[in-house]
């Protein structure tokens, strides 16, 4: 293991990564339903060498290549000279350095380990191997985007999850309810990609390439998209558009809780661990071109998503939406914590919540799927099985799921030993620290209090879930802990939401092998718009260190007691407090009526821009066609005229004038031989007397 | 016989020394008259008469072209010739009128024919 691999290998290696689950997506799409068990095994198998292929790759790049980039680029099109554009060449490629090899290795892992979960848990499902090929198609797109070393390819992987999204979210698609998650997910997604998109744009007109190094080193040279310090920060904040489609921030959060309509090994794969990791790696990719401006947009952005959707978390009742809103407010964490500059956290972050939050869903869905069995046994087809007022008492059946989910759930509130304490901690302190350097306090403020609810509803879900009586004891008799190939993943994750595989400091990460990995990158702004440096930002996070470690320990208990309080030792009613706060509790559980809004404005919206142009189709256009149509009649109705009266007058005076002459002429016939002696005397008078003939 | 200086008697002057003219113009109002009666007289014996005049017309213009402008009596020989035919084809013609009146009761030159309206 430790004998290097020449760079090249090693970004060979990579490319297979990539190419791998093409391979299997493509087998599995065209010849799936013939393969035995549906191909399943295919699948499974290559994305397995996929992991095993990445961690090779990341224990390489770590021993022996720490602070490298190695990169492979082609040339894609090049185009001399274009008449108005100039010299046209695109050059691609692929890079691996520390962040990709990383983020590589944890989609693999989190993929590979959603495959062998859906083996257990989509059993007989009615399109089983196509649900295969898009896990694949899904894994080559985000591998895809981890690996791109520019803008271009990574905007097509960026596609291209969100249509792996799409197609996987409206995997049950007779449900109505699922196919208009789908469509939501990827029209949400879209708006931001547009943002995205512009941003590009505006990259590639000023350094008229799409590659990452390339463009930084550009900007460091002092070369400004259209000469001002403004259109960084625009730039900027455009590329972070995408993010916030992607990782669901504020305003564009709305499509992720619509999002679990998808079977919930998806939900693993793409909205909790990957997928809306994107966005994560996209600001972290992009961190060295973001000025001060930015980064606040940024850290704002975070923090209110966070707000915003730990509020909505603690009225839910459905135990996916829980997660999901989970899921938005944790990801406001990452971003958030990108935005104060506390890169080295935030992406350490990212990797913690892959783990647990993969958990946490790989989890409920093994108790959906208990309770799935357990009602179809009872032939009860109305109770809904995520919803956990159904359920309870479910930890005597399923010790090994109620175990791990307690590991995660430990992890998400940031309670010492786990590795979310160590990520979760350093965000915070990042937070004081940007505080304290910047004034804007809100953000910390923010930041403590959503750990402290983050901890109440996780913990609420637990007690509710596991602990106490189940509500019906005869379908408690019927669950039971689900097979091997569904409770191994858990474990492994569990495991992996443990603090000694980052640091073994179990207080502190900063010396463990991620933080020293994923050092902040310098940023190549302009020192007149460029963030707070690396030096400066250091000392102040090395002060706010042990400040936030006791707040964050401080809040995580209290939002964990009062949990245990409500709802296990039953002190407090949760009922009653909900009624004296009806209208903040109807606010919150109808997730602050972002769905209604959206569509009374933006949906209204654009039914009134289809319905004027339809009008403006029907009265206008139609009115211009049935003119001319009528202006032909016209025309026609004239020519007619024309024909009958002038030509058909002219041939009729014609023959009346032939008549005529007949009448005339006619009377030379009168049938008299008198008359005819006079005309003969007269002729040869006239031949006489006027031509002198005779 | 004094000189006169009016049309008339200018006129009067001429009538006595008869010339070719004097005849020619007497044949020429005969044969003008000739033509009318042939042309305009509904009786078919009246425009019997007619041809005779037109034919006697002829004859006059023959004697007097023999007389005045010939040197032997060509012109009156054709006349007594002319004469003879002229009574010949008039003896013909009444016979025609009368079988016409025959056929037809009448002898209006109008009516005597079988052709339709």
């Amino acid at each position: 293991m430790t004998i290097p691999m020449s760079p090249d290998t090693l970004i060979m290696t990579a490319v297979s990564i990539l190419v791998l689950p093409l391979v299997g997506f493509a087998l599995m799409l065209f010849f799936g339903k013939k393969l035995p068990r549906q191909g399943d095994w295919l699948e499974t198998s290559l994305i397995t060498v996929v992991l095993g292929l990445a961690l090779i790759v990341l224990a390489q790049k770590l021993l022996n290549y720490h602070d490298d980039i190695i990169a492979l680029n082609f040339t894609w099109v090049d185009m001399h000279n274009v008449p108005g554009i100039g010299p046209l060449k695109i050059v691609l490629g692929f890079q691996v350095d520390n962040l990709s090899a990383i983020m590589v290795a944890v989609v693999a892992l989190i993929s590979t380990l959603v495959h062998y979960f859906s083996i257990g848990y989509m059993q007989g499902d009615v399109r089983y191997s196509r649900y295969f090929a898009f896990l694949g198609l899904f894994s080559f797109s985000m591998l895809m985007i981890v690996l791109a070393d520019n803008f271009f390819l990574l905007y097509v992987g960026w596609e291209l999850v969100g249509i792996s999204s799409y197609l996987l979210i409206g995997h049950w698609y007779e449900k109505k309810s699922a196919s208009n998650a789908a469509m939501k997910a990827f029209i949400v997604n879209r708006i931001g990609d547009v943002g995205f998109f512009i941003g590009i744009a505006i990259l590639y007109q000023t350094f008229h390439t799409f590659g990452l190094r390339e463009i930084f080193e550009g900007i460091r040279g002092g070369h400004l998209p259209y000469g001002s310090e403004g259109w960084l920060t625009a730039a900027g904040v455009l590329v972070f558009c995408g993010a916030v489609g992607k990782s669901a921030q504020f305003p564009l959060h709305v499509w992720l809780p619509d999002a679990m309509e998808g079977p919930t090994p998806v939900s693993a794969l793409i909205h909790a661990a990957t997928m809306v990791a994107a966005g994560v790696y996209l600001v972290a990719r992009t961190f060295p071109m973001m000025t001060a401006d930015a980064l606040l947009v940024i850290a704002y952005t975070g923090a209110i998503t966070a707000f915003i959707s730990a509020t909505i978390a603690i009225a839910q009742n459905d135990i996916k939406k829980v997660l999901a809103y989970s899921t938005i407010s944790q990801l406001g964490y990452m971003v958030m914590a990108l935005g104060v500059g506390a890169y080295t956290a935030g992406f350490f972050h990212l990797v913690t919540h892959a783990m647990f939050k993969a958990g946490l869903f790989l989890g409920s869905g093994s108790v959906i799927h208990a309770m799935h069995h357990a009602l179809h046994h009872q032939g009860d087809h109305q109770t809904d099985p995520q919803d956990i007022r159904n359920m309870g008492g479910l930890r005597t059946k399923m010790p090994i799921t109620f175990w791990t989910f307690v590991i995660y759930t430990l992890a998400i509130s940031g309670i010492p030993l786990t590795s979310g304490f160590l990520s979760k901690d350093e965000i915070l302190a990042g937070t004081l620290a940007f505080g304290g350097l910047s004034g804007h306090v809100l953000i910390p403020i923010v930041g403590f209090l959503v750990a402290g609810l983050t901890a109440f509803y996780m913990f609420r879900i637990v007690i509710i879930t596991f602990l106490g009586d189940h509500r019906d004891a005869r379908r408690l008799e019927h669950i039971h802990e689900s097979p091997r190939v569904m409770t191994v993943p858990l474990i492994i994750l569990a495991v992996l939401s443990i603090f000694v595989f980052y640091s073994f400091n179990p207080f502190g990460a900063a010396d463990g092998w991620i933080a020293r990995a994923m050092e902040r990158p310098e940023s190549v702004t302009p020192a007149s718009v460029a963030p707070a440096t690396n030096h400066v930002f250091e000392q102040a996070l090395h002060h706010a260190h042990l400040p936030a470690m006791g707040l964050s320990l401080l809040v995580a208990t209290l939002g964990m007691l009062i949990a245990f309080t409500t709802y296990y030792w039953k002190k407090i009613s949760a009922d009653r407090v909900a009624e004296s706060l009806k209208p903040l509790h109807t606010f919150l559980s109808n997730k602050w009526y972002f769905d209604e809004l959206y569509n009374g404005v933006v949906v209204e919206g654009v039914l009134v821009l289809t319905r004027a142009l339809r009008w403006f189709d029907n009265t206008i256009i139609d009115g211009v066609v049935n003119g001319a149509g009528l202006l032909t009649k016209g025309i026609s109705f004239i020519s007619g005229k024309f024909d009958s009266g002038v030509i058909d007058g002219l041939v009729n005076a014609t023959a009346y004038v032939s008549g005529f002459a007949g009448l005339l002429f006619r009377k030379f016939q009168t049938g008299k031989v008198q008359t005819y002696i006079v005309f003969a005397v007269l002729s040869v008078m006239i031949f006489y007397f006027v031509f002198r003939l005779v | 016989m004094e000189s006169s200086n009016t049309f008339f008697g200018e006129f009067l002057a001429w009538l006595p020394n008869v010339q070719l003219a004097h005849f020619l113009i007497v044949s020429a109002i005969l044969f003008a008259l000739g033509i009318y009666g042939i042309a305009t007289r509904r009786n078919a014996i009246l425009v019997l008469m007619g041809v005779e005049l037109v034919l006697n017309a002829a004859n006059i213009n023959l004697i007097a072209f023999s007389r005045y402008r010939g040197t032997n009596l060509d012109g009156q020989v054709a006349a007594i010739f002319v004469i003879i035919l002229a009574a010949a084809e008039a003896a013909i013609a009444l016979a025609i009128v009368l079988n016409i009146y025959h056929r037809f009761q009448t002898i209006n030159v109008d009516e005597i024919s079988t052709m339709k309206e």
